[in-house]
């Protein structure tokens, strides 16, 4: 399996969105992978954020539009709330959620290559998590034909027609052709597995159920869900790294359940290049593995009370339920509470005007 | 297939609705041939049936069905609920159904999907309804948990319903296949993925397989329209009983499970005419939607014909008064029960 090369072939007439979204990526190595990127993302507006050493200077390949933050320039920015960002580890990436001024966001790994469809065609990835993200979702009922507002499916039989409707949809979250996204025991076990089914759907995941959101090629509406994607505190210092994006992905379901807004999962796929270590992998999900035993049950029966009406507000109370009921796991969850509070306060700071608008109707 | 299953722990059980299954039979030779089937002609199909020879099969007629099931019972086994009476006489572990309007699909490289197959597959792997897995069904080959599914969910449970998909012709009601007669499904999704608990979803009849020691008592003939007729989206017997048997598997722990196997669907019927005649089932699902996300069943209810009993008093207590159609339903479901435990569960033929 192999990754698409001839891209430009594939390039839309028109980038959609191309004023109204930024492409978020963390990185510490450099960004070669835009070349083959770039008729895809080269319309846009990308913000870099540089991990580890910020006296190494990062190279943008000509021709992009971007902004680059370092460490330095995150300490600036936050001054002492800069704590709340994630240092070696690519947790970092949420500083430029929060620093952005754009509706949407699309968030990439710098492994990650263009893919091909079935037909040999190069995916573009960004074109359709806009599509997923601009289309309703339908968390309240499952359409056994996938997404119903796809080009050639529809409701079945059966479907309520006053649920056909939808609801605004907060997430898209795409998948990876190759290297899968696999906890370390099962690379371990499987090194050699590469994904190479691909899986021509985009569904809903239904109102109440919890998934594991992988941080590789996600987009949102950062109107919508901003502030509950918080990637938590990982790496340097931490005694977890590997859930960033779970974190975040359980957080944020939570909070689109109690909001009535949905989540998208599907399509888009990306070629996924690199294959991580397996055992430096186990040391930093090792605590993870254990923890999430815990944690997901607390995230299944977490209940946000109905005033809760901001993503802001859902994201404090949840703080205070982490602080309360997963604290005695392991004084890191007390850190972390404390983290997500910070995160929200250098949030609204950052983003004053849009900050307590209502998001919807809390359930 | 798994190598667990063998051919005789299966059912094929098809309703005949239409009398000359030639071409249907013969179409799906190679897939059925050496399986037992049950096939049950519709009770207001004047015309003898025409089934091509080579197969291990029974016929029921609606002078056994009289027979066996009597007029003690309210539930009618006419049209598409005739199927019913073939999961009630069979004696097998799986039942596999498929609509004889269906026909066998191909794969986008050209073979022909073998449905008994897939179905079993599905049925003897665990689903995993308590976490949504990214990657769908994590024990189908080149595939497994992603990062971040708890690993005490990994061993999933038993799942025991089946239910595939249509290419060509989907299962669409008669209002939105009125909207676009031309629309036709072409899109093969190669994954099968487990129904999340709690998630509520429309069970077509179509091409489904079910568990029957597990779940046979709750794949029941209930909800019959005023207006039902022979074409699928003159009904909804189907999705009510799919709504029972997911609520039933989530009070029990079980799984079900959607996606592959695909059939293909032959075009049939006009929906426009569909439409003017009723579309009574498509209002009673603003209803019975509500109705199912919040039906409870208790704790003492441990099996599917306690479930059963639980839900059709729940029907009663509270869609009774709504329509007669649920109030009838109730009554069907009780006298199905008492159907199952008199003439389904009991050992010999």
């Amino acid at each position: 399996m192999e990754p698409a090369t001839a891209t430009q072939a594939a390039a839309p007439a028109v980038p959609q969105l191309k004023d109204e979204l930024d492409i978020v990526i963390p990185t510490i190595r450099n960004l070669d992978f835009l070349e083959m990127w770039r008729p895809f993302f080269q319309p846009y507006h990308l913000i870099i954020v540089q991990d580890g050493d910020p006296s190494k200077t990062i190279k943008v390949p000509e021709g992009f539009d971007y902004e680059l933050y370092n460490r330095n320039d995150i300490n600036k920015i936050l001054g002492p709330k800069a704590s709340c960002i994630s240092f070696k580890d690519s947790a970092c990436r949420c500083f430029g959620y929060m620093v952005s001024k754009k509706k949407y966001i699309f968030t990439i790994d710098d492994d990650c290559f263009v893919a091909k469809d079935p037909s040999g065609k190069a995916i573009n990835a960004l074109e359709q998590h806009i599509k997923n993200l601009l289309s309703p979702s339908t968390p309240f009922f499952f359409n056994t034909l996938y997404d119903p507002f796809r080009d050639g499916a529809d409701f079945v039989r059966g479907y309520p027609f006053s649920l056909r409707e939808g609801v605004p949809t907060a997430v898209s979250h795409g998948l990876w052709l190759n290297i899968p996204d696999y906890d370390a025991p099962t690379q371990l076990v499987k090194p050699l597995e590469r994904n190479t089914r691909y899986v021509d759907a985009v569904l809903s995941i239904p109102k109440g159920t919890l998934f594991p959101m992988c941080g590789m090629n996600l987009a949102f509406d950062r109107e919508l869900i901003g502030p509950a994607m918080y990637f938590g505190l990982m790496g340097d210092g931490q005694p977890i790294g590997r859930y960033d994006d779970m974190w975040a992905g359980w957080c944020v379901k939570v909070i689109c359940d109690h909001l009535g807004l949905g989540v998208k999962t599907g399509l888009p796929y990306i070629y996924h290049s690199k294959a991580s270590n397996p055992f430096v992998n186990l040391r930093k999900e090792y605590k993870g593995i254990f923890w999430q035993e815990e944690i997901i049950p607390f995230f299944q029966q977490a209940v946000l009370p109905k005033d809760c009406t901001t993503v802001q507000k859902c994201y404090v109370e949840l703080s205070k339920q982490v602080k309360d009921k997963l604290g005695k796991i392991d004084p890191y969850f007390d850190k972390l509470a404390d983290a997500m509070v910070t995160w929200i306060d250098a949030w609204d700071e950052l983003n004053p005007s849009g900050a307590s608008l209502p998001n919807g109707k809390a359930k | 297939m798994s190598l667990e299953v063998k051919d005789d722990e299966i059912d094929i059980v098809v309703a005949a609705i239409h009398s000359d299954l030639t071409s249907f039979m013969n179409e799906w030779r190679p897939i059925f041939s050496r399986f037992h089937l049950i096939i049950v002609k519709d009770p207001d199909l004047k015309e003898e049936l025409k089934i091509p020879e080579g197969f291990n099969l029974d016929v029921y007629k609606k002078s056994d069905i009289d027979r066996v099931v009597g007029s003690s019972t309210s539930i009618l086994f006419s049209g598409y609920s005739c199927r019913y009476f073939g999961y009630l006489v069979s004696r097998k572990k799986y039942i596999i159904s498929v609509d004889d309007d269906c026909l066998p699909a191909r794969e986008n490289d050209g073979f022909l999907v073998d449905a008994v197959a897939q179905h079993i597959t599905n049925l003897t792997t665990p689903a995993t309804p308590f976490f949504f897995n990214t990657l769908y069904d994590p024990y189908c080959e080149g595939a497994d948990f992603v990062r971040g599914y708890p690993f005490s969910l990994r061993s999933g449970v038993k799942c025991a319903l089946s239910c595939g998909l249509w290419l060509n012709l989907a299962d669409h009601d008669a209002p939105t296949q009125a909207l676009k007669p031309g629309h036709r499904n072409s899109r093969y999704v190669d994954a099968v993925l487990t129904v999340p608990a709690r998630a509520l979803a429309p069970i077509s009849g179509i091409n489904i397989a079910f568990d029957r020691e597990v779940v046979g008592p709750a794949m029941l003939p209930a909800l019959r329209l005023a207006g039902e007729g022979k074409f699928r989206w003159e009904t909804m017997e189907d999705i009510w009983s799919g709504m029972c048997v997911k609520v039933i598997c989530d009070h029990l722990g079980l799984g079900v499970k959607t996606g592959l196997p695909y059939v293909w669907r032959n075009d049939r019927g006009d929906a426009i005419a569909s439409l003017k005649k009723e579309w009574e089932g498509v209002k009673l699902m603003e209803e019975v939607v509500p109705f199912f996300q919040s039906v409870r069943l208790p704790r003492t209810a441990t099996t599917a014909e306690d479930c059963v009993v639980e839900v059709a008093n729940a029907v009663k207590e509270q869609l009774g008064s709504t329509d007669p159609v649920f109030a009838r339903a109730a009554g069907a479901m009780l006298d199905w029960v008492k159907l199952w435990k008199s003439v389904g569960s009991s050992a010999s033929s």
